[in-house]
C-alpha cells in the first residue's frame, strides 16, 4: 500500500499530463478545421484544370492517347505512394494507413516500389522490408503544393520511363469529420473519371492553342497529377489531425479517471493513516490508564 | 462589359471578379486580353501579370500556368500567384540569393533538386520585379 504522499505526487504528475494532453487536443482541433480549410481551397483550382483538360482532350481528338493516360497491357512492376503522419499521438492512424499498404504490397502480383510522404509510414515500411525507393520526409505543417512536387516527379519519372507501369496512391480520406478511411486510389496511368468531368453540354468554342494543343496537355497532365497527390496530402493531414485530437480527447479522460480513483485510494490512506494514529493514541492512553490502575 | 477574370492557384483563389482588362505573360508573348477576346487556352510562363479596373492597375507575380480565355470569361490557373503589394522585397531577394548561392556552389545536384532550385530562382526574381515595380510606382523605398 503506497503511502498518502505518494499518492500525493501521482495525482500531481497525471494532473500535469492531463493539462498537456488538452492542449493539444485543443491544439489539434484547430488544426483540423485549417488543413479542412485547405482541402476547400484547393478545390477551384482541380475543378478549372479538369474543365480545361475536357477543352483540350475533346477539341484535340486524337491527343488523348498521352502517355500519361495510356493503360499498359502488361504490368510489371508498380509504385505506391504512401501517405502517413509524420508524428505519433494519434492513436492507429499511422498504423491503419502502414496495414493498408502492407496488404497491399501482400496482394499485389507485381513488385511494389513505395514512395512515402510521411516519417511514421516510411519507418513502419522499411521495419517489414519494403522496397521504398524515395521519401519525402517531413513535410511542413502547411504544405504548399511545391512541398509535394519532387515526389510527384520521382514516381512520374518512374512511370514515364518504364520503371513502373502503374502509381497508387495510399492515405487516409477524410470522407466527414467523423469520418477517415485509408483508401488505395491509382494515379497513374490517370483514371478518366478522376480527369474527365462531366463535358459540358453545346458546341465548344474554336480555341486557338498556344503553343499547341499537345504542349498544353504535357503541361496539364503533370499538374493534374500533382493536385491529385496535394489534395491526398490535405486530407491525410486533416484525418491525422482529427485521429490526434480523439487520442488526445481520450487520453484526457482517462487522465481524469486516473486522477478520481486516485484521489479515493489517497482519501483511504489518509484515513487509515488517522485510525491507525488514533488507535495509537488510545491504546497508549488505556495502558496508561492500566498503569495508573496498578499503582 | 467587363471580363470576368479568376486567378487560382492550388492553395487558394488570389483573385476573382470583374476587370477591364488582363495581360498575361503568355509562352508566346504577353497577350493583352480585352473583353469580346477570341478563344484561347495558352500556357503562362513566370511573369507579371496585371489587371486593370477603370484607372486602377493591379499587379501580380504568376509563377507559371495556364491561361483560358472564352468570351468574357478568363480563367487563370498559376503554379504560384501574388499580389504585388503582397509579396515581401526582403523575403524574396533573400530566395533569390539562396538560390543563386545553391546553383553555384553545389554542382553535384540530382534533377529534382536542380529542377526545384531553378524553378524557386525564377519566382522570386519575378516576384521581385513586381514587387520592385509596384514600389516605384507608389514612390516607396525598393531596397526592402
Amino acid at each position: 500500500m503506497p503511502t498518502a504522499r505518494e499518492i500525493k505526487r501521482r495525482i500531481r504528475s497525471v494532473r500535469n499530463v492531463r493539462q498537456i494532453t488538452k492542449a493539444l487536443e485543443s491544439v489539434a482541433a484547430g488544426r483540423v478545421r485549417r488543413a479542412q480549410q485547405m482541402v476547400e481551397a484547393t478545390r477551384p483550382y482541380s475543378a478549372r484544370a479538369r474543365e480545361l483538360l475536357a477543352s483540350v482532350a475533346s477539341l484535340a481528338g486524337g491527343e488523348t492517347r498521352h502517355p500519361l493516360l495510356a493503360h499498359r497491357e502488361r504490368v510489371r512492376a508498380v509504385a505506391l505512394v504512401l501517405i502517413s503522419g509524420d508524428r505519433g499521438l494519434c492513436g492507429a492512424f499511422n498504423s491503419n494507413i502502414a496495414r493498408t499498404a502492407l496488404t497491399f504490397i501482400r496482394e499485389s502480383s507485381f513488385p511494389v516500389r513505395v514512395v512515402t510522404i510521411g516519417r511514421k509510414g516510411r519507418e513502419l515500411l522499411s521495419r517489414r522490408g519494403a522496397h521504398i525507393i524515395a521519401d519525402f520526409s517531413p513535410l511542413p505543417s502547411r504544405p504548399g503544393l511545391l512541398d509535394i512536387t519532387p515526389a510527384v516527379r520521382v514516381v512520374l519519372d518512374a512511370f514515364t520511363n518504364g520503371e513502373v507501369d502503374e502509381v497508387h496512391l495510399c492515405y487516409t480520406a477524410f470522407l466527414s469529420p467523423t469520418q477517415q478511411r485509408p483508401v488505395v486510389k491509382r494515379l497513374l496511368p490517370l483514371l478518366p473519371e478522376s480527369i474527365a468531368p462531366s463535358y459540358p453540354q453545346g458546341p465548344r468554342p474554336a480555341y486557338e492553342f498556344e503553343p499547341g494543343a499537345a504542349e498544353i496537355l504535357n503541361a496539364l497532365l503533370p499538374r493534374l497529377t500533382e493536385i491529385q497527390v496535394y489534395q491526398a496530402v490535405l486530407e491525410s493531414q486533416a484525418s491525422f489531425y482529427t485521429a490526434q485530437r480523439i487520442a488526445m480527447r481520450n487520453a484526457t479522460d482517462n487522465a481524469s479517471d486516473l486522477i478520481v480513483s486516485l484521489t479515493l485510494s489517497y482519501n483511504k490512506a489518509r484515513q487509515q493513516g488517522i485510525t491507525s494514529e488514533l488507535l495509537d493514541i488510545a491504546s497508549g492512553a488505556e495502558a496508561l490508564r492500566k498503569m495508573a490502575e496498578q499503582s | 462589359m467587363p471580363l470576368h477574370l479568376e486567378i487560382v492557384t492550388a492553395e487558394r483563389t488570389v483573385f476573382s471578379g470583374e476587370v477591364d482588362m488582363v495581360t498575361v505573360p503568355g509562352s508566346g508573348g504577353v497577350m493583352g486580353v480585352l473583353p469580346h477576346h477570341a478563344p484561347v487556352l495558352s500556357t503562362l510562363r513566370p511573369g507579371e501579370l496585371h489587371i486593370k479596373v477603370g484607372d486602377e492597375i493591379t499587379y501580380f507575380a504568376i509563377g507559371g500556368g495556364f491561361v483560358d480565355i472564352q468570351g468574357d470569361r478568363v480563367i487563370i490557373l498559376a503554379d504560384s500567384a501574388e499580389r504585388a503589394d503582397e509579396i515581401d522585397i526582403a523575403r524574396a531577394e533573400l530566395a533569390r540569393q539562396r538560390a543563386q548561392e545553391l546553383l553555384r556552389n553545389t554542382p553535384p545536384l540530382d534533377k529534382e533538386d536542380l529542377f526545384k532550385i531553378e524553378a524557386a530562382l525564377r519566382r522570386s526574381q519575378v516576384r521581385l520585379q513586381v514587387a520592385r515595380r509596384y514600389r516605384a510606382q507608389r514612390g516607396l523605398d525598393t531596397s526592402a
